[in-house]
């Protein structure tokens, strides 16, 4: 293949997935400009907070970080949870997983940008945002946990954007892609999911100043509660694409999901009534954030409702999983995924963030909910994502469908 | 202040020649500053009216501001230039003259700090003159002293009622003072992603207000609540701005910038006492430099019963309470 055919196959690949990603029936346009109008809401919130200051938030010197860094600590452990469809389609070479694996790398690219820029709304001086980088900046590594969390973040980022990438565009042109190329770096895409989420939790579990997140249980249980939410919307993700589009899942590939959840989120909950147990049966004042979070304290219980609404939508949930009454029917299997993924969002986000910071260092005790800018820039972010997703799924999903039919005929 | 007497002349001597040099390099760069200023306003701006240049040549000055390094990185020239671009840039906003110094720390001094349990009786004096000293912004009533009143068995300030309206002091309870520690391991520098926290020779926890991105793990890591964050533009009114300024002390801060506690390194390393320890009619408050044998803080040290908040995690406070 000569030097110029390649490039102008390259040229084919990009124009032909720039548009298929935004061409489509006149329900994917509409979805598309709903997910563009949410955006221009977080995009406008973004500018009020840029005017006037983190003030507009409902964040304070006690509650110094809240909805913003909650949805990156939740939004991580989605990413990482691709690793659940890598992991056996890759190496285990399982053709159910294989079928949609591609789906999981999507959903972790959707995922990774999302987090990311929750912590970028999150800076008091986005403008300086340079001074974190390498060379021209003061990068702080290895010391701050912050760093080391950038750095894997990002490399997870190029990983899941460039194995994909390169096996569409071989299937685009209607090959095989060579695994040598790529098999090295699925493998060190499987131990960086891992360390995404370890070094999100190690951000927490580092601090001594903050009891409640100062505790060895955070690492794993990031990674439990993330196999078992990432999978339960990926679920939900094959379902709806089941249904709205040509290409079809099968149902073991559902049958397979159900066990990596039912699996992890059982794992979830034994941990969970650890920490639990630890926290209430002889009560120290570390335990102070867990009585907040769980039961109130001096007169502040805004997170009571929440925090007990997780915990039993996320013991129903993986009930409903477990014990499939519905025999693998969506109807059941669905809204159990769903329970499952909000339990765990309000678990690990609000109910982690907020209680590590409450009471304060001097004892004081606050209530804290997220204000109308917050929830709007939240929104807005949400909608990138799934922007996101939907654009890097439209045209990958077409090449697949014609690599595979290809195939078959031949 | 042992460690000001012990302060050799000869010390003295080559501060104060030091810092007729800096004056005079100063001047000089002042003038170089304010020409390549409005030569990149005249750049930026073309030819605008002169009513406009005030704004166009804060335009210009941000811009540079924009550009530069870390203050530790940063050489001689460089600190000067800057500090140069920010008296003029408070003069241009606020039309307050002020001098920003960027004196370094002493030679052979360390600083601690002693807080009298026995003594205080809760007037929070020391509270408003830190905001007065410290041009703490009066919109959201930062303050870096937090007073809490004590029941008798509670020996840590957390335990205590840090809010309270009462006239002081109460028969039967004590006070008891909470602020940045200046810990000789510091989990806020050790969190901090761009290294904009750290700590200077003489073992003051500084904050380059400039370099911080605003991100507030140094926040999340402090076991003390020493740090104070500026979710808005902070507001101080013109006639009540401090102009002694240190560029790692007391200077305008601006929105999305940490700061803290400095010992108020803008009076100390001038051997002067900082403003809560001068400000504290019981005299509960002791400072001084923990390398002097002579200091007070040693006497409190050694001969007192002293001890600090937290021992067990291993931070390494220079903030001690102590007991008559």
């Amino acid at each position: 293949m000569t030097q110029k055919s390649s490039v102008r196959q390259l040229f084919g690949f990009m124009t032909d997935v720039a548009r298929w990603s935004l061409s489509g029936g006149i329900g994917y346009q509409l979805f598309l400009c709903l997910l563009v109008v949410f955006m221009m809401l977080g995009v406008f919130a973004y500018l009020v907070q840029w005017k006037l200051g983190l003030t507009v938030t409902h964040m304070s010197d006690i509650v110094s970080w809240g909805f913003y860094i909650a949805n990156f600590t939740f939004l991580v452990g989605v990413a990482a949870a691709a690793v659940m469809l890598i992991l056996p389609s890759y190496i285990f070479k399982d053709e159910h997983f294989h079928h949609v694996v591609i789906i999981g790398e999507v959903v972790a690219v959707g995922a990774l940008i999302m987090s990311m820029t929750f912590v970028f709304v999150d800076l008091g001086r986005p403008l300086q945002g340079w001074h974190i980088l390498p060379i021209i900046g003061l990068f702080n590594w290895p010391s701050s946990l912050l760093t080391w969390d950038i750095l894997v973040l990002n490399v997870y980022l190029v990983l899941n954007l460039s194995i994909p990438a390169y096996i569409l565009y071989c299937h685009y042109n209607q090959r095989e892609p060579d695994p040598r190329k790529y098999r090295p770096f699925v493998f060190i895409s499987i131990f960086w999911a891992f360390g995404i989420h370890l070094i999100t939790a190690f951000l927490y579990e580092g601090l001594p100043a903050r009891p409640f997140w100062n505790n060895p249980l955070m690492g794993p249980r990031f990674l439990a509660s993330a196999f078992a939410a990432g999978p339960a919307l990926i679920t939900v993700l094959l379902a709806i694409i089941h249904n709205a589009t040509t290409f079809k899942i099968p149902k073991q590939t559902f049958n397979k999901l159900r066990l990596i959840i039912v699996i992890s989120a059982i794992i979830n909950l034994i941990m969970l009534f650890s920490e639990v147990f630890k926290e209430f049966y002889f009560p120290t004042h570390h335990s102070l954030s867990a009585e907040y979070l769980y039961f109130g304290l001096d007169g502040h219980n805004s997170l009571v409702p929440w925090i007990w609404t997780a915990v039993s939508i996320n013991i129903v949930g993986t009930l409903l999983l477990a014990f499939n009454p519905g025999k693998n029917r969506p109807m059941v299997l669905l809204p159990a995924c769903v329970l499952l993924f909000i339990g765990i969002w309000i678990e690990k986000g609000i109910g982690l963030i907020v209680p590590g910071l409450v009471p304060s260092p001097l004892g004081e005790v606050v209530s804290y909910a997220p204000s109308w800018v917050e929830i709007s820039i939240a929104l807005g972010v949400l909608a990138l994502g799934m922007f996101v997703v939907t654009i890097l799924l439209k045209p990958a999903l077409i090449i697949e469908q014609r690599f595979e039919t290809n195939n078959e005929t031949v | 202040m042992g460690f000001l007497k012990n302060k050799s002349c000869r010390q003295q001597i080559t501060d104060e020649h030091r810092s007729c040099q800096d004056a005079g390099r100063r001047a000089f760069l002042k003038k170089a500053v304010k020409a390549a200023a409005i030569g990149s306003t005249a750049v930026v701006a073309g030819c605008q009216a002169p009513g406009l240049l005030g704004s166009k040549e804060e335009m210009a000055l941000q811009f540079q501001e924009y550009f530069k390094a870390h203050y530790r990185l940063m050489t001689e020239k460089e600190r000067d230039a800057t500090i140069i671009r920010l008296e003029r840039l408070a003069k241009l906003q606020k039309g307050v003259d002020v001098q920003i110094s960027s004196k370094g720390a002493l030679p052979g001094v360390l600083y601690g700090y002693g807080f009298n349990v026995t003594r205080c009786e809760g007037y929070m004096e020391c509270v408003s003159a830190c905001v007065r000293e410290n041009n703490l912004d009066r919109k959201s009533n930062t303050q870096y002293i937090r007073i809490f009143e004590m029941e008798p068995g509670q020996m840590a300030p957390n335990a205590g009622n840090g809010k309270f309206f009462n006239e002081v002091p109460v028969d039967g309870r004590f006070y008891m003072g909470a602020q940045c520690n200046h810990c000789d391991n510091a989990p806020c520098i050790k969190a901090c992603p761009t290294k904009a926290t750290y700590r200077e020779p003489d073992g003051i926890v500084v904050v380059d207000y400039d370099w911080c991105i605003g991100c507030r793990y140094c926040m999340a890591a402090c076991p003390y609540y020493g740090r104070r964050f500026n979710w808005n533009e902070p507001v101080v009114p013109a006639n009540e701005i401090t102009r002694k300024q240190h560029y790692l002390g007391n200077r305008q801060r601006r929105r999305g910038q940490m700061e803290k506690c400095t010992f108020c390194v803008q009076r100390t390393r001038e051997g002067r006492l900082p403003a809560c320890a001068e400000a504290c009619p019981t005299g509960a408050r002791i400072f001084g430099n923990l390398l002097d044998p002579n200091s007070e803080i040693r006497f409190v040290l050694e001969n007192k019963k002293v001890f600090r908040w937290k021992e067990e995690l291993g931070t390494d406070p220079k903030f001690w309470y102590f007991i008559d």
